[in-house]
């Protein structure tokens, strides 16, 4: 027997760790899981413990520190050794987590593998989505630039709206009622400590619970689950048909894993942690606080709701949603688990993705927001370079209006396009709307003289289509 | 005897379980109040405003807004520069001055003074307002927060206050 055999056989019979692991790592699952289908959740879990590794990491040589924290940023990503991979790996890690999360929970909604008795399951794994999300936030806030500071406040605004707490859970946020010394040390402790804890807890209640109430199978349309029969069903199939989750399962986690962290780092390679913005100055103003892609949708949720209804949705729309998601396994926790036979869950699935794939697309271009770095208009465009029409094109630039409206691809998108507007309004009209305004139009009555707003008219008027 | 002993014995455990618990309990409480209360710190404590100089009078032509930033009511020595916070200002008259929260009353994003508009923008969700601070389009279910201003010894001083957050 060699040393290191022998060293192994005293290590494992003083902790008994082979005969405490081995049972449970080959505990016998349904035969049917051991597909591709089932390696999400592993890849989650593959996923998390790279933010661990990289996360630990990056805190051995960042500064939490409100001054200084931007710097010690740029110090990882431009000095360190490899410190621009391990940046890069953290933050695209935090998006392959966001997306793996997802994919599982949408797997495990169609599949009702939430149903009797897995219910536990489902809500452990709710919260958990819940701490997924603070981390994605809370991960923005500490990459301190100026978007993190603005978010923040942005953060605090919405947390205001809550009625009679508002106040208070916006300083909570803000950690005072300004940005400021103390406002990224608490983000870093949520980031670091709070929120981290939480999740090891429930990572661990999650595994422990898939063990106790064993995988669930891949379902079969026709086969209801009855609580009433269901866990004898369940041991008596993989009893006799059980295949062993190490390594037969297992092996196929291990290669999606595999691909996963290395996907990771591919890009954290090649592409990079993001760009820091400027610094975190509060008293900067050209900030266009956008956050990351997937808060994006929620981003455009905000700014597309009417204002009259925004303070109920952006208070209750989450808490609602949570609270779905909770209530769900007791809304039905038996019947049919084939999707096959659950049109309504592969409905709400469907309409779910679509709803935030147009969210997001719409996000991206973001046509609420005015475009003040929209191009000019230039002469040929104008149609001229000097009188009246020259000087009322001169006037579209400077007046704001291209920042809200396009003329031939120029501005931005919040109001309508201007190309063509002269087909649509008469000279009278045009100058009725830039006096008093509408909707969501500024009046210009007050600031424009009469030779501005002749001239505007002018030039509006001259966009027709020939 | 049997029976009795088996009683007491239970009483006896049950004794051990409360004094376990109620030990517990107390120390638990105990330690929570210093850390939920350092915790909880910034929303009980709350800075007094502070006047904070933002130029010389002279410095400032009248009818123009310009953005003026002063330290805020709360720096720490290590907030470096995060300590600083921005307003909006205008000279309106020999000593009277409007000043201006930069922040949206929307959602906190920092507007934009547009000279030629002569509004305040918004780049997050397309809030608009006029040079008095109402509001002329978008959003924002108010008007811009304003600061007090006054002279003092030919220096302009705005009342730093907290970032406003718009309430319901």
């Amino acid at each position: 027997m060699n040393f290191l055999k022998r060293a192994w056989l005293w290590f494992d019979d003083r902790t008994g760790l082979s005969g405490a692991i081995g049972p449970i790592a080959r505990h016998a699952v349904p035969p049917n899981t051991a597909t591709w289908f089932y390696v999400f959740g592993s890849a989650t879990l593959f996923a998390f413990m790279l933010q661990v590794a990289t996360g630990v990491t990056l805190a051995f040589i960042y500064v939490p520190s409100s001054g200084e924290a931007y710097q010690s940023l740029q110090y990882i990503t431009t000095q360190t050794t490899f410190g621009r991979i391990v940046r890069g790996m953290h933050n695209w890690g935090a998006s392959a987590m966001i997306l793996l999360v997802g994919i599982h929970m949408i797997q495990v909604y169609l599949t009702a593998a939430y149903k009797f008795p897995r219910e536990m399951n489902w809500i452990s794994g709710v919260v958990l989505l819940a701490l997924t999300v603070v981390m994605g936030f809370t991960g923005q806030v500490v990459r301190w630039d100026q978007t993190a500071v603005w978010s923040t406040i942005v953060a605090a605004e919405q947390a205001g709206r809550v009625p009679l707490l508002g106040g208070w859970l916006a300083d909570f946020i803000l950690g005072g009622d300004t940005v400021g010394g103390t406002t990224l040390s608490r983000m870093f402790a949520y980031h670091v400590f709070l929120i981290p804890a939480l999740l090891f807890v429930f990572i661990g209640f999650h595994l422990y619970l898939v063990i106790k109430n064993g995988i669930s199978e891949f379902p079969r349309a026709g086969d209801p689950v009855d609580p009433a029969n269901y866990r004898e069903k369940y041991e008596t199939m993989v009893k006799q048909r059980g295949i062993p989750f190490w390594p037969d399962a297992a092996w196929k986690d291990m290669v999606f894993g595999f691909i996963v962290i290395c996907t990771i780092l591919v890009i954290a390679i090649v592409i990079g942690p993001p760009e820091l913005g400027p610094p975190p100055d509060p008293s900067d103003i050209h900030a266009l606080p956008v956050p990351d892609w997937y808060f994006v949708f929620y981003f455009a949720f905000l700014a597309l709701m009417p204002p009259e209804i925004e303070t109920y949705l952006m208070v209750f729309g989450p808490l609602l949603v949570g609270l779905l998601l909770f209530c769900l396994p007791f809304i039905s926790n038996r019947g049919e688990r084939s999707p096959l036979r659950r049109p309504w869950a592969v409905a709400i699935v469907a309409l779910t993705i679509a709803t935030i794939s147009g969210l997001w697309a719409i996000g991206i271009t973001s046509p609420w927001s005015p475009h003040f770095d929209a191009e000019p208009l230039t002469a040929e465009i104008i149609g001229a370079d000097s009188g009246p029409l020259w000087r009322g094109g001169m006037n579209f630039n400077d007046k704001g209006c291209l920042y809200c409206h396009a003329i031939s691809g120029h501005g931005g998108l919040r109001g309508p396009d201007l190309t063509y507007v002269g087909d649509r309004l008469s000279a009278n009209e045009l100058t009725w709307r830039i006096m008093n305004g509408g909707l969501n139009m500024p009046g210009f009555g007050g600031t424009l003289s009469n030779q501005e707003l002749s001239d505007l008219v002018e030039f509006l008027a001259s966009r027709k289509k020939e | 005897m049997s029976e009795k002993t088996g009683k007491s014995e239970c009483t006896r455990r049950q004794f051990f379980v409360h004094v376990s618990m109620t030990l517990g309990s107390i120390a638990a409480v105990l330690v929570g109040v210093p850390i939920v209360g350092s915790i909880l710190a910034p929303i009980i404590k709350k800075p007094e405003p502070e006047w904070r100089p933002v130029g010389a009078l002279d410095s400032f032509k009248i009818g123009e807004f310009v953005k003026v930033n002063y330290v805020n009511t709360s720096p720490l020595p290590w907030a470096g520069v995060t300590a600083k916070s921005a307003a909006w200002l205008k000279r309106d008259g020999e000593e009277e001055f409007t000043a201006f929260s930069v922040n949206c009353a929307h959602l906190g994003c920092p507007v934009r003074w547009i000279e030629g508009a002569r509004l305040f923008m918004c780049p997050c969700h397309g809030g608009v307002y006029y040079e008095d601070g109402s509001v002329a389009a978008g959003p924002p279910p108010r008007g811009l927060y304003q600061y007090p201003v006054r002279v003092n010894n030919g220096q302009v001083e705005i009342l730093a206050s907290p970032i406003p957050i718009t309430t319901v």
